[in-house]
């Protein structure tokens, strides 16, 4: 480190010591003027690793990419005004999904600020409400503990995005370096043990309980590996059936015995039907979301409800529970399986059974089956024959796009351990995928790491395929192409009378001559008997690859709850009356997204 | 009467609306670090997550430590309450959040100065509720008067609607300021 005689050294090169001090290894950025200094740093070392995106906000998914197959943060540099502003969607992404994240931006000179100086933006005003917290570093002996400050922030309590804007004066002054060590925040500590008496408590309602259901989430997969095992424990333990969110898919494994599948608007009618009639809900790391509740007055009316979450604010916010359980997922379960198991972990097996049968018959519905083609690729066809190659392949990554082939993979594709599914869920960001990718691989290098897109999304942020070449990162991306904007398709459809209203997709590229362009390797797909060849082809080759899976144009994506209708009024693909579609989709829940 | 707790009503000249059925009226203290932005983060909070506020003020309050006091007047029902507080409490720079209505006795106080312009008769009765509220002069001209005013934010609203028909020009409040009773402090 470029120490100067009287034990200072620059705010440049101290950023670049505060990251290596906090164990970071990649960094996703882009240069510009007021990050300079930052970059003539990262050139003189070789300990971190420097991703050059072709978009600040491929920088940010990539290092949600990054952080979400790894459990460590994502660090992202950009330069001041519009790097900042390309970084934001990237931010409000990884605060909605608890994703750890720390942002480093240039700002202009402390001299400058506030006088419409060339790129200055009011970063800090800009990012406020997408950032957990934020800081202006104005003094170089303030930066490197507000750096290490910044890396608690994002890391404990409900993950999240945090930023530091540097101006340029702050990076080429001298300051004295701070460790890690000396660098606590007196303010923020959030509480990870839970309150034992209400756990008891929870053990007590587990032991009555006659029709249960574990309804876990992403805040599983942020307590980290253990806290999945745990889960794994408890749910064997008491034999109560579970279903998760889309965040939280792989926490308990697909294969699992007690697996009901994914709950929520596009989820199994087995698992929404279980949350509707059950007696005691258990939410694990979960936060009741909309897509889960539909609607709050008919959601799960005659349940108990537990919740474990590490966020008060998590807490009735959206519906009123019986035992809030305020701490980290992976504490709480080891005492609740502490307590659980010293009274004998007993349950009412009786009961419990015949919950089981009743379930067997919501299972039986086959609620994800479709009608096949031998003509046309029909998109579940195809992300079924995908997740059947990676499941024979092993060791795979997958990241999606937003939209029908979105739900599709989080249906068809099984998980079998946390970390190994990244998706945009709160936000919902088209382009979120193909850089996510980007970020799972190089923290994955021999992993196969699989984009599942929409044409449309995958134009979103496509220029990353670029970043992808010059990095040697064999990522896949796997399109299911319907030329159309299918999700908002569907939705017209059923919600707007069919009219399609710039909902199509005209002009699109020769996809394989696009990869070809990039460099990488282009196949399409248009017959459902080519597939496998075609998949195995792709997995094979050992580059990036844009595989253009021509689909079925007006598939429907079913189940589907209705916005701001209840877990009871699901419709079912097998639903083909238009009457009855019409009929469960009236004009109220035409307001809810 | 019955009359429901943080409400105002018990005021005869209740410049503040109703409240909506089902919500209440809290008074939340906040402790931060004096830091730039605290203030804009805070109100950034309730613009953001629509929650109402009807009265806020800051001032530092402990140099030394660096530290401010934000008083909150919020409106909303319970269960939303208590998410601003929930909010509030996860904000890197709060210390510690305290609902003055509901966690113990506390006194409240607001300051006013309010002007009126009016004489003869009107001059004389602006006068007399002058010494009735035990408001101060602090400007008079010929013409008009200046009074300062400090009390519950409800005896305020009183003063200011019976000086609105004797020639009230202009109002300025400070917002409340507000603490626990008794020996305890944050
Ligand atoms: C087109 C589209 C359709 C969608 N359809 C569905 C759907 O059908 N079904 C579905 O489930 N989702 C769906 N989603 C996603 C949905 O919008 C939400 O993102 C998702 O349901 C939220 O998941 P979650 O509740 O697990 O919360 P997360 O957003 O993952 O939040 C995690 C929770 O856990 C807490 N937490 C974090 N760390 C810890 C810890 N260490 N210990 C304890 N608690 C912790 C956090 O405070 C938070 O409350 C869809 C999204 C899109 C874009
Ligand atoms: C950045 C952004 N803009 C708009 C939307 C709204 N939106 C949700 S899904 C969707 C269509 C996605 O189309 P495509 O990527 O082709 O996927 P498909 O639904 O066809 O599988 C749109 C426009 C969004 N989620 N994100």
């Amino acid at each position: 480190m470029v120490d100067n005689k009287n034990g200072t050294m620059t705010g440049a090169a101290m950023v670049i010591k505060a990251l290596t001090d906090q164990g970071v290894d990649t960094v996703f950025g882009y240069p510009g003027g007021a990050v300079l200094p930052i970059y003539d740093e990262l050139f003189k070392q070789n300990q971190i690793r420097h991703v050059l995106v072709r978009h600040e906000q491929g920088a940010t998914h990539a290092a949600e990419g990054y952080a979400r197959s790894t459990g460590k943060p994502g660090v992202v540099l950009v330069t001041s005004g519009p790097g900042a502003t390309n970084a934001v969607t990237g931010m409000q992404d990884a605060l909605m999904d608890s994703i750890p994240m720390v942002v480093l931006t240039g700002q202009v000179p402390t001299f400058m600020i506030g006088n419409d100086a060339f790129q200055e933006a009011d970063t800090v005003g800009i990012t406020r409400p997408c950032t957990k917290h934020n800081w202006l570093v104005k003094d170089t002996d303030a930066l490197s503990k507000t750096i290490h400050e910044a890396f608690y922030v994002a890391t404990t309590g409900r993950p999240g995005p945090v930023l530091i804007d540097i101006p340029k004066d702050v990076q080429f002054a001298d300051g004295v370096y701070t460790s890690p060590r000396n660098a606590k925040i007196k303010t923020y500590e959030p509480r990870v043990k839970g309150d034992l008496t209400q756990i008891q408590q929870a053990v007590e309602l587990i032991r009555e309980a006659k029709q249960p259901v574990f309804y876990t989430g992403g805040g599983v997969i942020n307590s980290g590996p253990q806290a999945s095992q745990l889960l794994r424990e408890l749910v064997a333990a008491t034999g109560f059936p579970i279903t998760s969110t889309l965040m939280g898919l792989g926490a308990y494994p697909a294969s699992g015995e007690s697996w009901l599948g994914m709950l929520g608007m596009h989820g199994s009618y087995e698992a929404n039907l279980a949350m509707h009639d059950c007696d005691l809900m258990i939410c694990i790391g979960a936060r009741f979301d909309d897509r889960i509740t539909g609607r709050l007055d008919a959601f799960s009316p005659n349940s108990k409800k537990i919740h474990i979450d590490i966020d008060p604010s998590s807490i009735n916010k959206n519906i009123r529970v019986d035992v809030p359980i305020v701490g980290d997922v992976g504490h709480v379960l080891e005492d609740m399986l502490r307590i659980f198991r010293s009274g004998g972990a007993k349950t009412d097996a009786a009961a419990i059974a015949d919950w089981w049968k009743v379930i067997e018959t919501w299972r039986a519905v086959d609620c994800f089956s479709y009608k096949n083609s031998d003509e046309v690729i029909k998109p579940q066809y195809a992300v079924q024959r995908l997740a059947d190659a990676l499941v024979k392949h092993g060791d795979y990554y997958v990241t999606t796009e937003v939209g029908q082939h979105q739900m599709w993979a989080a249906q068809y594709i099984p998980f079998e351990a946390p970390n190994r599914w990244m998706t945009s869920g709160g936000l919902g960001t088209m382009g979120y995928g193909l850089p996510a990718a980007v970020g799972v691989q190089m923290a994955h290098p021999k992993s196969l790491v699989v984009d599942v897109a929409g044409e449309a999304s995958f134009l979103m942020n496509m220029q990353e395929m670029s970043t992808a070449v010059q990095y040697r990162l064999p990522v896949k991306v796997f399109i299911l192409n319907n030329e159309r904007l299918g999700m908002v398709r569907q939705w017209q459809e059923l919600l707007h009378g069919e009219r399609y209203s710039s909902s199509y997709s005209e002009a699109l590229p020769d996809f394989v001559k696009l990869a070809e362009a990039f460099g990488g390797k282009g196949i399409q797909c248009s017959q459902p008997g080519d597939l496998d060849e075609a998949i195995a082809e792709m997995i094979a080759y050992d580059g990036p690859v844009i595989f253009d899976c021509l689909v079925e144009k007006h598939e429907n994506c079913f189940p589907m709850i209705p916005s701001g209708k209840a877990h009871n009024e699901m419709l079912l693909s097998s639903d083909v009356d238009p009457e009855k579609i019409a009929n469960a989709i009236k004009s109220d829940g035409a307001v809810m997204v | 009467m019955d009359l429901k707790r943080g409400s105002s009503s018990q005021s005869a000249y209740n410049l503040r609306s109703a409240l909506p059925e089902g919500e209440e009226r809290r008074t939340l203290s906040v402790l931060v670090d004096n830091e730039s932005g605290v203030l804009a983060r805070v109100i950034g909070l309730f613009s953001g997550r629509g929650y109402n506020i009807e009265s806020l003020t800051v001032a530092e309050t402990d140099h030394t430590g660096h530290l401010s006091r934000i008083t909150v007047v919020a409106t909303g029902t319970p269960m939303v309450i208590e998410q601003i507080k929930a909010q509030l409490e996860r904000m890197v720079p709060v210390h510690r959040v305290r609902d003055l209505t509901v966690e113990s006795p506390s006194v409240q106080r607001e300051l006013a100065l309010v002007k009126v312009a009016n004489t003869g008769e009107q001059r004389v009765e602006s006068l007399r509720l002058k010494d009735a509220f035990r408001a101060q002069v602090v400007d008079a001209s010929l013409k008009s008067f200046v009074f300062e005013l400090t009390g519950d934010p409800e005896k305020i609203d009183a003063f200011v609607d019976l000086l609105r028909p004797l020639g009230l020009v202009d109002v300025s409040r400070t917002g409340v300021a507000a603490i626990s009773r008794g020996p305890d402090g944050m």
